[in-house]
């Protein structure tokens, strides 16, 4: 007869320690995070992550073409999910072509988390073959970043770094993983209870903030809402919120350019995007305001002109979970630090609370028709060429009834897609906003796309932005991510070309592109369907067409070459300073010619 | 638009411009506890070289081994306007857990440490002797022709006693920066 001693209730003793390989600590703490998705491409220092990665399906890893691409498709995975996007790359090279991604996400408050791998420890600062010092070159342009030391931390920073990509202000993350470690044994730490005591957001609003902010609401004539990426960034329930007080209280709505979709707009009381290729109707009620209420927006220049005429006449109220945003270009006179759906929410409770009879808004109102009567983006069409305002017209036309998310390179074609495209949900539109990164829209649809494989997702791109990217065509043909890019090629890099005939006498230096790739061989050659479109007539049908067609297209549309977007504060003037019609080359003074 | 609201160069400052920038230099104490992580004192080095930002002394350590804080003191200027962006910036870094305005506060403390080497003879030597007593200045070091005292006080003292020994033969100077701690029972 053979002894058994019973084995203890599982309970009672605490659980054994759970040892695995630095790799698989990466990869169960990713999964644990909840990551279905990631982008990245392998190299030297990070084959044990890859090998980690190998035969498990609880993660789909997109293969990308370029490192940078990753990046991109993790933040557009990231803007349209709301979740916090990931990507993988080696070191050296792998990790430098992140950079541009890393700056692109801190700039547009994007939360991401990045892993690099590193050479082995023992060979740290000795310029070993692929090494570069990547938590020094990514110190300034991601949120924070981490060098992985010891394989026994590396699961509680592997969390650390998701609580600080997407807690408070979202930003990305570098976490650095020497190749050593990530073969080393360690322990593995769930993800619970772990955060970083030196980094807590204030996410509720002060009482006397929120007071302050009700009783100037209530009494404002000619107030105006001016809200911006924080309150997509917030989430679902800060677009709600806004909706909620806008109905409550009446008051008008522009955005800025990262903010389009938390505001419908169909809705009355929108005014369109504000800024320098903002709505006359937006930047001139932002002029004319006695209350300004910012929401998550950060009054960057192209949105505030000329800082000194900005809204000269107004009471301001800044809601941003980022301190050092309020007071940073502009004072205000109320500081709201907090969440945007928490800040928005108490100043519903509190306005109903005061009972106060509303302010007529009347006068205001018909001043706003009044502007919107000059219909700015009016533009003369043709029925010989086709203009790239009519192509964007077209494409909202034929594609706003779907489930369509867009993404946008950076130039003229990025400002007619926020003009004539129009969104009425949030996470619908990524465009390189801050950092107005050319080569950013194609990846980021890829992105997109896994994220929604079933949606229409459509890269509104420009000749010259979509050259920088243009390989991830390939790796939307392998993973069949059927993402449409949609070029209006004019042959130029138009917004450079405008800036030369605005600032430098006609001098179109290095702006024209004598040779371009035939766009259809090209996405043949890259496994995807070319159309080509040139006359105004054939445009619904081709658009239809590429809309039908179940797998990648690029749309090359030709576009009159010529074109300016239009209307436009030029550098150093005021919102109420805007070009409408036709550029003469005069508009701009000598400490204007200095801007950017 | 009309063309009369639209007026080419009628001067406009910077889009960069900031409203407050009229405002006068003001010097500013601050102390900056961290989490003694690697690269935090880059991250703060960093942000000031990054931004624009001065720094004209700066000193650090470990302050408490069992949580891994320690204090950075950095002393530096701008205008009101940027003295409270500077704040907030520090505060937006992830292991800054705290920023202390020794300047702004009642009860702070600063104190600075300079190690002054000076070379002379006969009278002169008797003279840097004599000022370094009066200075209460200890000496640390000496030879038959040197001397190289040590003082702590306000920055202030220090500069003066500094210039006191230049004609007695000043031959280098090493200062710690400043240091910094508020009066009281309170932490922080």
């Amino acid at each position: 007869m053979t002894t058994r001693t019973k084995a203890k209730p599982a309970a009672s003793q605490p659980a054994a320690p759970r040892m695995m390989t630095g790799a698989q600590i990466v990869v169960e703490a990713l999964r644990e995070q909840g990551v279905s998705v990631m982008f990245g491409y392998p190299g030297g220092a990070v084959l044990p992550i890859y090998d980690a990665l190998y035969g498990q399906d609880a993660i789909r890893h997109i293969l990308v073409r370029h490192e940078q691409g990753a990046g991109h498709a993790a933040e557009g995975y990231a803007r349209s999910t709301g979740q916090c996007g990931v990507a993988l790359v080696t070191s050296g090279p792998g990790a430098t072509n992140m950079v541009t991604p890393i700056t692109d996400a801190l700039m547009d408050s994007i939360p991401m988390v990045v892993i690099t791998g590193q050479v082995p420890t023992h060979l740290i600062g000795t310029d070993a073959f692929q090494e570069c010092d990547t938590t020094g070159i990514t110190r300034s342009c991601a949120k924070h970043n981490y060098l992985v030391t010891d394989v026994n931390q590396l699961a509680r920073i592997m969390h650390e770094a998701f609580y600080v990509a997407t807690a408070g202000r979202p930003g990305p993350v570098v976490i650095d993983i020497p190749k050593d470690i990530q073969f080393a044994t360690g322990q593995y730490v769930g993800k619970a209870g772990i955060t970083k005591p030196t980094y807590v957001p204030q996410r509720t609003p002060k009482a006397e903030a929120i007071k302050a902010a009700a009783d100037l609401m209530t009494r404002a004539s000619r107030p105006i809402f001016y809200t911006g990426g924080g309150v997509i960034n917030s989430g679902p329930r800060a677009a709600e919120k806004l909706r909620e007080l806008q109905a409550l209280t009446g008051f008008p709505v522009t955005s800025t350019l990262m903010g389009l979709g938390a505001f419908p707009a169909s809705h009355p009381d929108w005014l369109g995007m504000l800024g320098m290729h903002g709505s006359f109707e937006a930047n001139n009620a932002m002029h004319d305001c006695d209350l300004m209420i910012c929401v998550g927006a950060r009054f960057d220049d192209r949105v505030t002109g000329r800082i000194d005429a900005f809204s000269p006449d107004s009471k301001k109220i800044h809601i941003d979970i980022d301190a050092s945003s309020i007071n940073k270009i502009v004072r205000v006179d109320v500081p709201v630090v907090a969440d945007c759906a928490e800040a928005l929410d108490a100043l519903i409770t509190e306005i109903k609370a005061l009972k106060r009879k509303m302010p007529d808004l009347t006068a205001w109102h018909s001043q706003i028709d009044g502007w919107r009567a000059r219909r700015c983006f009016a533009y003369k069409n043709s029925s010989d060429v086709i203009k790239p305002q009519y192509a964007v017209e077209r494409l909202y036309g034929l594609t706003k009834d779907r489930k369509t998310y867009i993404t946008t390179e950076v130039g003229q074609h990025q400002m007619w897609a926020a003009q004539f495209y129009h969104f009425e949900e949030p996470n619908r539109w990524m465009t390189s906003g801050g950092l107005g990164t050319m080569g950013y829209g194609l990846p980021a649809a890829v992105g997109v796309q896994a994220a929604h494989p079933d949606a229409l997702v459509i890269d509104i791109a420009g000749e010259a932005s979509i050259q920088m990217m243009m390989q991830e065509l390939s790796t939307a043909v392998q993973h069949k991510l059927p993402v449409k890019v949609f070029i209006l090629n004019n042959e130029w890099m138009g917004m450079v070309r405008q800036w030369q005939e605005l600032l430098h006498g006609e001098r179109y230096s290095h702006s024209y592109s004598e040779s371009l790739p035939d766009f259809v061989m090209l996405a043949k050659a890259l496994g995807g369907h070319g159309i080509r479109c040139d006359k105004p007539d054939e445009l619904d049908a081709k658009i239809q067409e590429m809309i039908d067609h179940p797998g990648p297209v690029l749309f090359d549309c030709r576009v009159e070459r010529a074109e300016n977007c239009l209307p436009m504060i030029p550098s150093g003037s005021a919102h109420n300073q805007m070009i409408l019609g036709e550029i003469t080359g005069n508009e701009i003074g000598e400490a204007g010619r200095k801007l950017v | 638009m009309s063309d009369a609201s639209m007026k080419p160069g009628a001067g406009p400052k910077s889009a960069y411009f900031l409203s407050h920038s009229d405002e006068a230099v003001e010097r500013r104490t601050l102390a900056v506890l961290v989490d003694n992580e690697p690269g935090v004192l880059a991250r703060v080095v960093g942000l000031f070289s990054g931004r624009g930002y001065n720094i004209d002394s700066l000193t650090v350590a470990e302050v408490d081994a069992s949580q891994h804080r320690s204090r950075i003191t950095i002393v530096t200027q701008g205008t009101p306007h940027i003295l409270e962006q500077i704040e907030a910036q520090l505060l937006r870094i992830v292991p800054v857990a705290e920023v202390i305005d020794i300047t702004n506060s009642k009860s702070g403390i600063e104190r600075e440490l300079a190690l002054v080497k000076v070379a002379g003879t006969g009278e002169k030597r008797v003279e840097a002797l004599r000022i370094a007593e009066i200075f209460r200045a200890r000496v640390i070091d000496t030879t038959n022709e040197s001397f190289i005292f040590e003082t702590t006080g306000a920055s202030e003292k220090l500069t003066q006693f500094i210039d006191l020994m230049r004609p007695l033969g000043l031959v280098e100077v090493s200062r710690t920066g400043v240091l910094s701690i508020q009066r009281g029972k309170e932490k922080g």
